[in-house]
């Protein structure tokens, strides 16, 4: 039915698919797997004709197809649920069905007793019951699900991709999900399953295609294969050298802080997690599994259900992150340009932002000259490249806005540490720099969690790693366990932990 | 020796100043002053005699005040638009702690600057903790704020204040009027909060990025509830000086001062999403305005196509000011 081969895809100097091959025959449901940036959204993104491939051949019932275009794919019979929905929230689920290709009366309005007839034809057919007459955002999101499915089905889909449906649905929901691919599945539809779960993967699929690094490792039959194969595929083997070597463990250091219990959601799972200090604790897991969430919570920048946790003894948790850069808490944001840097202005501000009171003259008045010198000093430190401290942030390399938003933090000295994808979008020189940087600081006293979707980071790296999964840690590694096979694992089978 | 110096500084040294005032957003208010300026003394001769120029900054000192208290709100991103009947509540109410509860002028100014602040300070909190939008927050409230001097006043102007009063209307120091002087105190007050402490950084901060501010610790709803007690300070001062001017408390005066107030703002080079402007150039923008006014009344021209001209050269300067960037 469908047949990709040989796909290529560069953005700039960045190979992100190099040679891969997909094969998805009609009845079928076929996960694609693979680990953060292995280059599945991309893959499909080229299929949908949203990205188009730089080498590579699409087929469709053995007809070789280009898309220049969504809309021409949706012409080819190939949809796409995508991970966040394209929903629009006020609408009803009838209009989001037949949105921008409405169909209409003789004198141009909407008909809606035929758009709405044929909307119950989709569900019908797909066996739900979705009210049809209120706004989707009132809706379950099991709903909007397959409303969204609906919405592809509607246009004659023959080529189904799925990209992560079950992320935000109950179990019960994931099975009335599952009922309706098989319905598919027995009515010819070919579908491409995108998930993390390894169990669902075993439940619902019949053959899986593995990518790792935007290469193609393989394609099974769900049959012929265990979970500790297919981890093996996903992780395969890494070089894992240019980190700075890690120091004998010292499991008698102090506990900096002490989370006995964190709770991102009402009835949701619960973790548990110690920072000593002078580590590199590692936050591992897929994206989505919580790691974020729960280190902001720890400083009051997320609202989380339940936060029972000490910070050097301090059973009282900052309310925002004001109060946690006074207890000594500093945050290196996942996205820098819009959570780290206020971008448009130079460096100077953006690294004393949070420490004028440093620069004090008769109480008020700021002293322009030390601010001056202790933002050199601190640019110093961690080698910001740079013409000088009055350049704006966003004539810098994302290698050097890192380490602007780094300086800020040592130039106030706070000993705890969160780096939330350190190194997301920089190139592998500055990489090792920001590596030994943080080495360096742990050296000094510092104490950092970093938050990483790169499992070679996490374990050349890390003292210790906490593996995440579906909002909670599931596992505490240490010392040899801290394997890629043994954090995969865990992040896709790894047990929950609820309170009663 | 003298010949040295001036080979070494004056190429670098009007180089760098060149540099710095070409990135400053001073620039584009600076030129559009000197265009109107010239355009207006040669359409008319009596342009610029100190007492038309005089003239014209009294006239823009009230609305100038305003403007400040409007570059602090608008520089967090937010903006203010119950400056105007914040105004009048002010001088009303003041006014009738002087004449009508019988107490000393002195408690009738302070009286002003209490309400303002305290105006301020509930547009502040329904901003910052009630986490609605500052457009929507503050039209209400405007109608609030005006209905309430209405209320009070029954609509008439409270008269009979001590003639002292009206020294801040019309009152001079060494020739030059009291409420120019004010102005120009309060605008170097509010130029060292902005440039000369870390409260104006966080001002700025906030309306460049106002998600990076709170990660990396700046209390973010403090800063922005402070900003609007600023405005509604601002907003008590103009008080006082109107009140001086009409010798009683106005509870109609100030209707649309609000949008000369943004409209000087906005002129004087600050982005209306925050982040990035001057006082100084809310300043530029305040006699900007004043000169449009003075040079079109000057020039005899009906009154009511001078907004339709106002309102064009505001559009020209927006537009301008985009395209430089």
């Amino acid at each position: 039915m469908l047949e990709m081969s040989g796909i290529r895809k560069a953005f700039g100097p960045v190979k992100v698919l190099h040679g891969v091959d997909l094969e998805v025959r009609a009845g079928e449901v076929h996960a694609l797997l693979g680990e953060n940036g292995a280059g599945k959204s991309t893959m499909m993104k080229i299929l949908c004709g949203i990205l188009q491939a730089d080498e590579g051949t699409i087929r469709i019932d053995g007809k070789e197809r280009h898309f220049a275009h969504y809309d021409e794919a949706i012409a080819a019979g190939v949809g796409i649920v995508f991970q966040e929905f394209s929903l629009i929230p006020y609408l009803t689920a009838v209009e989001n069905i037949f949105l921008a290709r409405e169909i209409r009366t003789r004198f141009g309005l909407l008909n809606r007793k035929v758009m709405r007839a044929r909307a119950k034809e989709v569900l019908d057919k797909l066996g739900v019951n979705v009210p049809l007459d209120v706004p989707v955002a009132d809706l379950s999101v099991a709903e909007q699900q397959f409303v969204e499915i609906a919405k592809a089905l509607s246009l004659d889909a023959r080529v189904l991709v799925l990209d992560e449906p079950t992320a935000t649905l109950t179990p019960g929901e994931v099975e009335y999900l599952f009922r309706v691919m098989r319905d598919l599945r027995t009515h010819g539809v070919a579908i491409v399953f995108i998930s993390h779960h390894l169990e669902e993967i075993f439940e619902i699929c019949d053959r899986i295609t593995v990518l790792r690094d935007g290469g193609y490792v393989g394609t099974r039959a769900v049959a012929e294969i265990d979970t500790d194969g297919l981890v093996e595929m996903m992780v395969g083997r890494r070089i894992e050298s240019n980190f700075p070597p890690k120091p004998a463990s010292h499991p008698q250091a102090r506990v900096v802080i002490d989370a006995e219990q964190i709770q991102l959601h009402k009835n949701g799972p619960v973790s548990a997690f110690q920072l000593r200090q002078g580590e590199v604790l590692g936050f591992a897991g897929l994206v989505g599994s919580g790691r974020t969430e729960t280190a902001l919570s720890i400083m009051g920048a997320y609202p989380a259900f339940r936060v029972k946790v000490e910070i050097n003894g301090d059973p009282v948790p900052p309310k925002n992150p004001s109060e946690a850069l006074a207890r000594g808490i500093g945050l290196l944001p996942e996205s820098r340009k819009e959570q780290g840097l206020i971008t448009a202005f130079p460096i100077m501000q953006n690294i004393s932002i949070n420490n004028y009171g440093k620069y004090r003259r008769l109480g008020v008045f700021l002293d322009l000259a030390a601010e001056r010198r202790h933002t050199v000093n601190a640019m110093q430190e961690v080698r910001v490249k740079a013409p000088g401290p009055d350049v704006p942030c966003d004539t810098l390399s994302g290698g050097n806005q890192q380490k602007v938003v780094i300086a800020r933090w040592l130039n106030h000295h706070t000993p705890i540490l969160i780096f939330d994808e350190p190194t997301r979008g920089i190139d592998v020189g500055a990489k090792a720099e920001i590596y030994q940087l943080m080495r360096k600081l742990t050296e000094d006293g510092y104490s950092i969690i970093m938050i990483s979707s790169e499992l070679p980071e996490i374990t050349g790296l890390s003292d210790r790693v906490c593996v995440f999964r579906s909002g909670a840690i599931v596992a505490t590694l240490e010392g040899d366990a801290i394997t890629s096979e043994e954090i995969m694992k865990h992040a896709t089978t790894g047990k929950l932990r609820y309170v009663a | 020796m003298s010949h040295d110096v001036a080979a070494q500084l004056s190429p670098s040294v009007l180089q760098s100043v060149a540099a710095r005032l070409k990135r400053s957003p001073l620039l584009l208010p600076l030129v559009g002053l000197i265009v109107v300026s010239t355009v207006m003394a040669f359409a008319s001769d009596n342009f610029f005699s100190i007492d038309n120029i005089v003239n014209v900054l009294r006239q823009q000192s009230i609305i100038g005040i305003l403007a400040i208290g409007m570059t602090f709100v608008i520089l967090t991103g937010g903006i203010d638009l119950s400056v105007g009947a914040v105004m009048a509540l002010c001088g009303t109410l003041g006014a009738g702690v002087m004449v009508n509860m019988g107490l000393p002028g002195g408690v009738g100014l302070l009286a002003m600057i209490v309400v303002g602040i305290l105006f301020g300070l509930f547009n502040g909190l329904l901003v910052a903790w009630g986490k609605m939008p500052a457009i929507i927050v503050t039209l209400a409230t405007m109608l609030i704020a005006r209905g309430l001097g209405l209320v009070y006043s029954g609509g008439y102007p409270v008269s009979g204040l001590p003639g002292w009063i009206s020294w801040f209307g019309i009152g001079r120091i060494g020739g030059i009027p009291a409420p120019i002087i004010i102005m120009v105190i309060l605008y170097a007050l509010a130029w060292i909060l902005l440039q000369r402490t870390s409260f104006g950084r966080h001002v700025y901060a906030i309306g460049g990025n106002e998600t990076a501010a709170n990660l990396s610790g700046v209390n973010t709803k403090r800063i922005k509830l402070i900003v609007f007690m600023i405005s509604g300070f601002a907003s008590a001062m103009a008080a006082i000086i109107l009140t001086g001017r009409l010798m009683s408390g106005q509870p109609g005066a100030g209707v649309a001062f609000e949008l000369d107030a943004i409209a000087m703002v906005v002129l004087g080079g600050t982005a209306i999403a925050g982040g990035r402007g001057l006082i100084l150039g809310t300043l530029i923008g305040a006699v900007l305005l004043g000169i449009i006014n003075n040079g079109l009344n000057l020039m005899g021209i009906n009154p009511y196509l001078q907004d339709v001209i106002k309102g064009f050269i505001i559009l020209l300067a927006i537009y301008i000011g985009r395209e430089w960037r």
